[in-house]
């Protein structure tokens, strides 16, 4: 897993609240392998909307996300992020994630940043009227612009993981014999379960 | 003093970290077409599977529901999950197999779904599980391939609300309406890091259909996990089914341990009174877009919030609605009835009840949520006042609820439905969703419109 330090890009503003996965990768595009790319597959339906942020000009490149309350809500897919991932966001900011799909999100390497709803209100009204970029500070948990600065919050541990780049599998395969001991109890215990 | 989740999760937890991430074991893995991902993930790992015999594999979210013959494409993501559960032994009950159905519904039914488990899936609704006492939630691809290679998950333990239920739902009044009034009331993400216990006598007066169907919802408030206490309607559900614990007795004994201590600690507490619940429906693009049948649809000016009268604004342009406009005047361009939520016996029965000797003036489908939910509805008459009434019966799995399977909702049409996301194009591009309670999904199929279904209840149930 790619880490998370510190990432200055520009920052797309979607203003809509409750963007959930089946937005961000539509049903239909889940036979995909992953090798065949997500990128394409982003925010598929909405992007057909005149005048949507994601594909205007203005914000081409982006590698941030500034969006309203509730993203990534609903359906556990975990391409919802390989679908961001593959175009190139590397951070979400918003004042709330599904929590399955944040999850996801940090174990790929991307960053689901809280920021208050009158923050985020205050970054979409700046990235409407003045598209540009945006710096992402882990380590600080704050986002930058210029001289101005918004806190943002996450969960230690996931603040810890993105840094680290740490693999999850290989970290509970060092604790085996543990697990080997727990589960020789538990099923002597439980034996239905 | 502790709560059933805190009982089930101690139960589970091989260790703790200083930080605070507990590595749980988990008991039961369901799997289904969508879990390829994780295999190539095991794939290029060389990984093996840990238990495969803690895992389930059922094919549903592609199954065919009307055709006889998949077509090539969904063929192919059938053939995928054959593949790599035989590559890994993991027992799989594929399409047109006896046992095969919706995941959440085939779990519980063949009594693998038990209180006191840890069941993951990579699926957002296996909250369902949650119904018989169980640990359930959702989890991504990695964290499937996860616990495949290792059958544990990292977890910190989430923050605990207790939603308890007063009073008694009136007639014609099911549990979706009690879930979508929930949602309503917390708003779409307002669970979100909980877990949820649902408690109080109208939960307690839930059968065992009820209770899964408001265990389904419990992610559509962001919670990941929904838990109802197991108790006799538990017990009485579970025995004699084809993999109910052997010494039933010996463990319905350690589950009459489970339910939450009084004076257990709650982070927050959610009281609501079903006596105030009537038929509950979504007008919008969230399931917290939702009102009761009587209301009007509500008018974005009048929302003080900007952000939320925005969403309003979008929901109601996507969905083709007028502010003002009563529910009820709302026309359907088709119904279906089925997925996880609505699909098991009793919401089939509930929906009969309603349609018997009556015909649907708009065309619809109705899928059963497994194989056996199928055969008895066929043998109680059931599939029969279906097809009478005009409405198709279908095959088990999801079906229209996701369209992935290709039975979608016509881009613009308006369907009347008993899923679980009314999200802009869920059940196909441009596709218009209400949710609804099976006997409202059935009413609206009479009427053409949406309706209350309480007058077409009278003498029925
Ligand atoms: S029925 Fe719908 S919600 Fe349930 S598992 Fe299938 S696709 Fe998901």
């Amino acid at each position: 897993m790619e880490k998370f330090h510190r990432l200055t890009a520009i920052a797309c503003p979607l203003p809509l609240e409750g963007i959930d996965t089946d937005q961000l990768a539509p049903a239909r595009f889940l036979k995909r392998r992953r090798s065949e790319g997500y990128g394409p597959v982003l925010l598929h339906d909405l992007r057909a909307t005149p005048g949507f942020p994601l594909t205007a000009p203005a914000y081409a490149g982006a590698r941030i996300l500034i969006a309203r309350r509730n993203f990534g809500g609903g359906s556990s897919r975990e391409a919802a992020v390989y679908a961001l991932m593959d175009f190139g966001i590397r951070c979400v900011v918003a004042p709330s994630f599904g929590d399955i799909f944040a999850s996801n999100a940090v174990g790929n390497g991307l960053l689901p940043a809280i920021a208050t709803a009158p923050d985020v209100e205050t970054l979409l009204a700046k990235l409407l009227a003045t598209p540009g970029e945006l710096t992402i500070d882990l380590p600080a948990c704050r986002i930058e612009a210029g001289p101005q600065t918004w806190p943002f919050t996450i969960d230690p541990v996931w603040r810890e993981k993105l840094l680290q780049g740490f693999d999850d599998i290989d970290l509970t395969r060092s604790r085996q014999p543990e697990i080997d001991a727990f589960v020789r109890t538990y099923e002597s215990r439980y034996p239905w379960a | 003093m502790l709560s059933s989740f805190e009982k089930i999760w101690l139960r589970h937890e091989i260790l703790r970290r200083p930080d605070g991430q507990s590595l749980l074991f988990i008991d039961r893995h369901f799997l289904h077409e969508g879990s390829f991902n994780a295999f190539a993930q095991l794939a290029e790992r060389g990984a093996a599977v840990a238990h495969p015999n803690r895992c389930t594999a059922v094919a549903d979210h592609y199954a065919p529901t009307r055709a006889t013959l998949p077509e090539p494409a969904i063929a192919d993501m059938l053939d995928r999950l054959t593949q790599n559960t035989t590559r890994h032994a993991i027992p799989l009950a594929g399409w047109q197999h006896p046992d095969q159905g919706i995941v959440h519904v085939i779990g519980p039914e063949r009594g693998l779904t038990l209180p006191g488990l840890t069941i993951v899936c990579g699926d957002s609704h296996t909250s369902t599980h949650g119904a018989l006492g169980a640990i359930g939630f959702g989890i991504g691809a990695s964290e499937v391939a996860h616990v495949l290679t290792t059958q544990t998950l990292w977890q910190k333990p989430p923050r605990l609300m207790r939603i308890t239920v007063a009073g008694r739902l009136g007639p014609g009044i099911t549990a979706k309406d009690l879930a979508l009034c929930i949602i309503t009331q917390l708003g779409a993400d307002g669970a979100r890091g909980h877990a949820l216990e649902y408690a109080g006598p109208a939960v307690r007066a839930l059968s065992m259909e009820g209770r899964l169907t408001l265990c389904n919802l419990s992610i559509e408030c962001g919670a990941r996990c929904g838990l109802v206490a197991p108790d006799e309607t538990t017990f009485a559900y579970l025995r004699g089914r084809p993999h109910a614990p052997p010494d039933f007795d010996r463990a319905c004994a350690d589950w009459a341990t489970l339910p939450t201590d009084p004076g257990a600690r709650f982070d927050r507490e959610e009281t609501i009174d079903a006596a105030t619940i009537a038929p509950t429906i979504t007008w919008g693009t969230s399931p917290e877009d939702a009102l009761p049948i009587t209301a009007t649809i509500p008018d974005p000016a009048h929302i003080p919030n900007p952000a939320r009268a925005a969403h309003a604004s979008e929901a109601l342009a996507y969905m083709g609605l007028t502010p003002g406009q009563p529910l009820t005047s709302v026309r359907i361009d088709r119904v279906f009835i089925g997925s996880c939520t609505n699909s098991r016996i009793e919401d089939l029965r509930l929906a009969a009840a309603v349609l018997a000797g009556r015909t649907a003036r708009v065309p619809g489908l109705v899928s059963p949520g497994s194989a056996r939910v199928k055969q008895q509805a066929e043998q109680e008459g059931l599939a029969r006042i279906f097809t009478d009434a005009g409405l198709a019966w279908g095959l088990p799995g999801c079906s229209m609820c996701v369209g992935m399977n290709g039975d979608q909702v016509a881009p613009g049409q308006r369907c009347a439905s008993t899923t679980n996301r009314n999200f802009r194009g869920r059940q196909g591009p441009g596709a218009r969703t209400h949710l609804m309670s099976p006997a409202m999904a059935a009413a609206a199929a009479i009427t053409g419109h949406l309706t209350d279904v309480r007058p077409l209840l009278t003498g029925r149930t």
